[in-house]
């Protein structure tokens, strides 16, 4: 390889060509891709960075994204660092193996440009897709901006290798995904550094010890392979923690399973994910200016969700909005699940807001709106859908 | 048993009685002397060989879902293409994927598709039995006409399946596959000449092997490779390559047997002798004259 990146850098990018940065100093083995908008930036530039020798990486073109994140398991299993990238229909699509991956306990790096779900088809930025992908064993991590994406996936890779359980580091499609902004990039031999060589635990490939993966198991043990798993990725977020901390010492930016904005004397809090952080953060700071106490959580670390964090957070609170850029037909929307979750056994009203679905455009005004509505104390029951049309 | 034939895969597997699939996979295994990774699609082979805590296998094997074998097959080889060319593997290994008909035909054509016409370096193995045989034996792109299955039984008003099974051997060849052939686990050693051969193709290769069912065809245990033969001395499945696009005849069958003589040996096919089924059996040989003389004319290469 040539042209190394000796120095950090200060650069405006995408989200999507942070992610391909990250992507080419972290330079993993297999890259299994399919194109689908707004992920395509991501593999595009990748794919030139392969062209031009800066990474030696396999990339397959598969036929379809369930193909990319079967030849992602395949690649993975034979004890090859493995990366992919998706979105909506893609990620759906992907649904089966998804499982297949976390249960056979691969780590996988994923990024997901999340985008609505169809029908109707819907091009633009939501969580639907991502939320879609909650129950099946993958951590997820949420980035608010290109810097987060850029960082998420290089703590993303070190920390699927390390616990072996796959990982999705989630961007929104479009608005973070498409759009620049100024970054601060790590020398190629931090990141290198940083992430390690790949040190699977099994591997096909070792021919001396060769192994079975993917075994039939019925009702004797297939139970106890579920309990596994499950106390398994909850105990991902203590490793979680210690890779963000020796980043932290590599970088000098730090990162927790979430971040509080002034919600220490905070009354009125919002919890919400994702790009919309930024906004919401000027909406704080003028309210703050007013003399109104109210504070934000934006949730990083959505798989494992840390429950007993968030209650520590938001216990001395009054009123806590949770804003969902997804919809669970049929049942409340999913942060605000998890948040009712973390704080059941607080007196505390907890409201539901959805907004910006399908890449319907929030304002500060909105999210002014909803602190507004906690101020006034005014009780709802059910979902208020932000910059939504009457119906 | 011989050790050299269990070496890759070991007696204890739980295939029923008079199945074949061990054979194929033994003989096709047995065709290589480099270390071999196998990459199954769910089927049959799947469940009877790795039943947890238990394995028959003695080489690597991943299994990971019913339609992805070939796209899984492309991650495991293109991770052994990097990690080779990085000096972390010495050894020339070979890369092996078994599917029924139904992971091969139908619900695994797509990955199929995209592994072949990537160029991976993988044997294909697709074990025929004409039927989706490991959930009970419903019909499938591989099943032929007038057989009594379980989505397609006969009844007064149905003769069984109502089509004649997909050319799998010609959509893989339209992907320019330099090596692929149709064997018959009835012809043992027909099948390990062709297996070499395809270890020895560069890019992808494919092999379709007949294996007769003895749950679902329905006859005895003991008659697998009576009925197996019976299937190409009739012309019902003959034995051909494919070689860098050249077709090559492997048995020239000169008096052909009535299909009849195929037939009758199996239950699935029973209803076609009540009289109200003659035209089905009419139709049946003539659809397999036709498509033998379609043959012959590709082998004579006029």
């Amino acid at each position: 390889m040539k042209d190394k990146n000796t120095k950090s850098k200060r650069i405006a990018l995408t989200g999507g060509a942070a992610a391909a940065e990250a992507l080419r100093q972290i330079n993993p083995d297999v890259a299994p891709v399919y194109p689908i908008t707004p992920q395509t930036p991501i593999i595009e530039g990748f794919a030139k960075f392969e062209a031009d020798g800066k990474v030696d990486t396999e990339i397959i073109t598969v036929e379809s994204e369930h193909s990319a994140m079967s030849a992602a398991i395949g690649a993975s299993a034979a004890g090859a660092r493995t990366i992919t990238a998706t979105s909506s229909q893609g990620l759906a699509l992907m649904n089966e193996v998804l499982y297949i991956a976390s249960g056979t306990r691969l780590p996988i790096l994923m990024l997901v440009s999340a985008r609505a779900l169809s029908a109707p088809i819907n091009i633009h930025g939501d969580h639907s897709d991502v939320m879609g992908a909650r129950d099946s064993g993958w951590i997820q991590i949420f980035s608010e901006n290109a810097k987060e994406v850029y960082d998420n996936t290089i703590i993303g890779m070190k920390l699927a290798e390390k616990v072996e359980f796959p990982v999705m580091v989630i961007m929104d499609g479009f608005t973070t995904s498409h759009s620049v902004e100024i970054l601060e990039t790590l020398p190629d031999e931090v990141v290198e550094k940083f992430v390690g060589k790949f040190n699977p635990s099994r591997s096909l490939l070792d021919l001396d010890n060769p192994v079975t993966f993917g075994p039939v198991s019925l009702p004797d043990s297939y139970f106890e392979f579920k309990i596994e798993q499950s106390k398994a990725i909850f105990d991902a977020k203590d490793e979680y923690l210690k890779i963000v901390k020796d980043f932290a010492s590599v970088s000098g930016r730090s990162y927790d399973i979430f971040e509080k904005y002034k919600t220490e004397d905070a009354e009125h809090i919002i919890v919400l994910m994702g790009s919309t952080v930024g906004t919401a953060k000027n909406v704080v700071d003028e309210l703050r200016e007013q003399g109104k106490k109210v504070g934000l959580l934006k949730i990083k670390l959505f798989r494992p969700f840390p429950y007993k964090e968030v209650a520590e957070i938001l216990k001395n609170a009054k009123n806590v909005a949770v804003m969902d850029r997804a919809i669970s037909f049929g049942s409340v929307p999913p942060l605000y699940s998890e948040i009712i979750n973390s704080v059941f056994s607080f007196q505390l009203s907890v409201f539901s807001y959805v907004y910006a679905l399908g890449g319907r455009d929030i304002f500060a005004e909105n999210i002014e709106s909803v602190f507004e509505d906690m101020i006034k104390g005014e009780k709802f029951e059910g979902t208020k859908y932000l910059n939504a049309k009457n119906l | 048993m011989n050790k050299k034939l269990t070496e890759k895969l070991a007696p204890g597997h739980s295939t029923c009685a008079g199945c074949g699939i061990p054979s194929i996979v033994r003989t096709v295994l047995g065709a290589t002397e480099d270390p071999v990774v196998v990459i199954n699609a769910t089927g049959c082979l799947e469940v009877t060989t790795t039943l947890h805590p238990y394995s028959a296998w003695k080489v690597p094997y991943i299994h990971n879902a019913f339609e992805n074998a070939g796209a899984t097959a492309s991650g495991v080889e293109a991770a052994y293409k990097v990690l080779k060319r990085k000096g972390l593997i010495k050894k020339n290994v070979k890369f092996v994927a078994f599917g029924g008909d139904g992971g091969t035909y139908d619900i695994g054509l797509q990955a199929l598709s995209g592994m072949l016409e990537r160029g991976h370096q993988v044997l294909y193995v697709a074990y025929d039995n004409q039927g989706y045989m490991n959930t009970g034996g419903q019909r499938s792109g591989a099943t032929p006409m007038g057989a009594n299955m379980e989505t397609t039984p006969s009844g007064k008003e149905s003769f069984g399946n109502q089509t004649d099974r997909k050319d799998i051997m010609q959509i893989v060849a339209a992907h320019h596959v330099k090596y692929l052939a149709q064997s018959n686990v009835a012809y043992i050693e027909d099948l390990a000449k062709k297996a070499k051969k395809a270890f020895e193709t560069e890019g992808p290769s494919f092999l379709l092997v007949l294996q007769p069912c003895t749950n679902v065809w329905k006859y005895p245990t003991s008659q697998y490779v009576r009925i197996g033969k019976l299937a190409t001395e009739t012309n019902f499945w003959p034995l051909f390559e494919i070689e860098n696009g050249k077709y090559v005849l492997n048995l020239d069958i000169k008096k052909p047997k009535p299909i009849e003589d195929f037939l009758q040996t199996q239950k699935r096919f029973k209803h076609l002798f009540a009289p109200e089924n003659v035209e089905v059996i009419k139709t049946i040989q003539k659809n397999i004259d036709r498509k033998w003389k379609e043959l012959l004319k590709k082998t004579s290469n006029k």
